[in-house]
């Protein structure tokens, strides 16, 4: 589905990326984690095109699209949950819900709409509601809603656990496993809660200081002794 | 009360100690020219008064701001009762500035008391429906009254140069305010396009022989072609730049206006523009040969106001459209794509928006209505030159729009209504009237900072609204 080869990013003279390989299958989950600043973000944004790749390659589905605008390959079916969110803080939900359908088939409408809504009741009680008025996870939830309302084939999710009750993590978590079961959307997570993302997903990826430094299935990261000690010591439940 | 007294009146004193070492340039003495050289004329009572007004006020605003009701609201009393009195004043806008004065303090004083009941009815359930109610209704009886406007009795040819007045910007408002307003793209060169269907408009008439009717849509076409055409380059800035930049482009077409004489007349302007027509029919006392006169075709006797009347529904019209055009297309895709630019341009493109093509829609369809405004003006004027367009009108229609509300209609009306209807109701007032318009101006930003109607409506209702109880 989604292929990375040997990607640059560069902030100015900074190198963020230095030449990171990466593989999503269709209908896999893969996490990605890494410590604050190791240039996680910046590599979900360069899939989607903004900033651009310095070089390397980026194939979604055999296409080559590491030269298109971001708005380009949305419409080739990825959908992307930004970091914070970025919801429309003055539209209320119901509108932010009909800016993510803006690619989609106004046909589709209806039912998607209510299927992100039977995914997420809160935002069902909350729709006229302005976003910027929401609570952080039911903002949260909303940002995945907004993806979805495209029918994308590849969700980019950007640290969605962040700065949520435990509680509504695993109810987030929850959601993103049944849309990649159910709905069979193949994902990309961007994670610092290393435990629920490793757990959750099929393989996973650690970054290091822009570069990938161990790959794996979800399983042998979290055994592994270097995963453990750098990201989850202190107890996870 | 009693302890803090002396430190107020301190605070008073020094406050009209400041007024009066200003005001004795600006109100103390005059220059008058008698024909053998200046002379000063003293108006030291009139700066009397002013600081003895000063001096009081600030003491009333202090008691109002210590929550001292009853001294705040005798003083603002007396005050007021001053002002209207008939006593012996060198002018009469003392009395106004000593009434203004009085109005302040009493306003001041109610204000807290007034602010809190007003936010828990509107946060009550009641209150909201019928806030909502009161929203839809207070538009129809405007446009009702908008239409009867004309038959009304106080609709003389004054009032009704000044309503038309009102509506050219109440439609310019309308129209930059999906550029400011909707889209979020500060456009300081509003006026360009303005310009633009102006000048289509004479040059097609003059040199052509093309109605108004004919060229009317010519013109929102040319002005919209111009603002794809500027809009392109310059979309990619933000903020500030994106300002500058089409300040810029406004300053330009002017002066190449003024400059290209070939074809626009320079600052001699065009004139003999012809009005618009009513089915062929020209309002005028004798209609030239081929052509019928509106009273004639009517069979009614002529009258100047006619053409008055008939510019007057045209601008209503074509305001009213802009109006609709803007609500319908809140609903749509490019509407909503536009308000959703404003709120976060990155979280667009993530969603598969263009920000280039759609903020470009959003600049050349509100060139479009400035359009539409310009040939009206360029008709009713009947004369234009590029003095018409320079960039106070530009600022002026941003005002009202930032005055409004960003992105409120009716916000836009009110705004419209204060800036351009108050100078010219305040005109008795003479060289004061600008100071009550600043006044007007500080106070609506000190009481409303996000402009009258900050409140933005959903593009989407999901239940309908239940009435009553
Ligand atoms: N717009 C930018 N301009 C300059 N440098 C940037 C920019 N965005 C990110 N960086 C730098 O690139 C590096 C990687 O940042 P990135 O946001 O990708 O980290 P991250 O792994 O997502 O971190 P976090 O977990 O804190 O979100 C950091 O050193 C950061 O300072
Ligand atoms: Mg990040």
């Amino acid at each position: 589905m989604l292929e990375v080869r040997g990607i640059a990013t560069f902030y100015g003279a900074i190198q963020a990326l230095h030449g990171v390989d990466l593989d999503v299958a269709k209908g896999e989950i893969v996490t990605l984690i890494g410590a604050n600043g190791a240039g996680k973000s910046t590599l979900l944004m360069t899939v989607c095109g903004s900033p651009r790749a310095r070089s390397g390659s980026i194939r979604l589905e055999g296409e080559d699209i590491t030269q298109l605008p971001t708005h380009e390959i949305v419409r080739r079916g990825v959908a992307q949950v930004p970091e914070g969110r970025r919801i429309f803080p003055r539209m209320t939900v119901f509108e932010n819900l009909q800016m993510g359908a803006t690619l989609g088939d106004p046909a589709h409408f209806p039912q998607d709409i209510e299927r992100v809504f039977a995914m997420f009741p809160r935002l069902a009680e909350r729709r006229e509601q302005r976003g910027g008025t929401l609570s952080g996870g039911e903002q949260q939830m909303l940002a995945i809603g907004r993806a979805l309302m495209s029918r994308p084939r590849l969700l980019l999710l950007d640290e969605p656990s962040l700065g949520l009750a435990p509680l509504i993590v695993r109810q987030i978590f929850e959601a993103i496993g049944r849309i990649a079961r159910e709905e069979g959307v193949t994902i990309f997570l961007v994670e610092q809660n290393a435990f629920h993302a490793l757990r959750l997903a099929d393989r996973g990826y650690v970054l290091v200081n822009g570069r990938v430094r161990l790959a794996g299935t979800g399983r042998e990261l979290l055994a592994n002794q270097e995963v453990r000690a750098a990201y989850l010591e202190g107890g996870h439940g | 009360m009693a302890g803090r007294l002396p430190a107020l009146l301190k605070d008073a004193a020094l406050t009209a100690l400041v007024a009066a070492a200003l005001g004795l340039f600006i109100v103390g003495f005059k220059t008058r020219d008698i024909g053998q050289g200046l002379f000063f004329d003293y108006q030291l009572v009139d700066l009397a008064i002013a600081v003895a007004v000063i001096f009081f006020g600030r003491l009333g605003l202090q008691f109002a701001s210590m929550g001292l009701k009853w001294p705040s609201f005798a003083l603002g009393t007396v005050l007021g009762a001053v002002g209207v009195s008939p006593i012996q004043m060198p002018s009469t806008f003392l009395h106004w500035f000593v009434v203004i004065a009085g109005v302040l303090i009493i306003l001041r004083t109610i204000w807290p008391w007034a602010n809190t009941a007003i936010a828990t009815v509107r946060h009550s359930e009641r209150g909201k429906a019928f806030g909502r109610r009161g929203a839809k209704w207070f538009g129809a009886v405007l446009l009702v009254a908008a239409v009867a406007m004309p038959f009304a009795p106080f609709a003389d040819q004054k009032t009704m140069d000044l309503a038309v007045l009102i509506l050219t910007y109440v439609m310019l408002g309308w129209g930059l305010n999906i550029v400011v307003g909707l889209a979020g793209l500060l456009d300081l060169g509003y006026v360009a396009f303005y310009a633009v269907g102006a000048y289509a408009y004479a040059l097609l008439s003059t040199q052509y022989g093309l109605g108004f009717w004919a060229v009317l849509p010519l013109a929102g076409m040319f002005a919209a072609s111009f603002g794809l055409l500027l809009g392109f380059p310059v979309l990619r800035l933000r903020g500030d730049y994106l300002a500058i930049v089409t300040m810029g482009f406004g300053e330009i077409i002017r002066l190449v206006l003024l400059n290209w004489v070939d074809l626009s007349n320079g600052p001699a302007g065009i004139g003999g523009i012809p009005g618009p027509t009513f089915f062929g029919a020209v309002f005028a006392e004798t209609a030239p040969t081929g052509r019928q006169t509106f009273a004639e075709m009517m069979n009614i006797p002529f009258s100047s106001n006619q053409r008055l009347i008939y510019l007057y529904y045209i601008i209503l019209l074509l305001a009213l459209i802009t109006n609709f055009f803007t609500q319908r297309i809140r609903r749509l895709p490019v509407g909503r794509a536009w308000e959703a630019l404003r709120e976060d341009e990155t979280a667009c493109k993530a969603l598969g928006i263009n920000p280039t093509n759609t903020k470009l829609t959003a600049f050349a369809v509100g060139a479009m209505f400035a359009g539409f405004a310009g040939s009206f003006f360029a008709a009713k004027q009947r004369f234009i030159s590029p003095e018409s367009f320079s960039f106070i009108e530009s600022a002026i229609i941003l005002s009202i729009v930032v005055l409004g509300g960003m992105g409120s209609q009716i916000g836009v009306v009110l705004a419209a209504v204060l800036l351009i209807g108050l100078p010219e109701w305040f005109r008795d007032l003479g060289a004061y009237r600008m100071i009550v318009f600043g006044l007007a101006m500080v106070l609506i930003m000190a009481f409303r900072p996000r402009g009258l109607i900050a409140h933005r409506e959903p593009s989407v209702r999901l239940h309908p609204v239940r009435a009553g109880p």
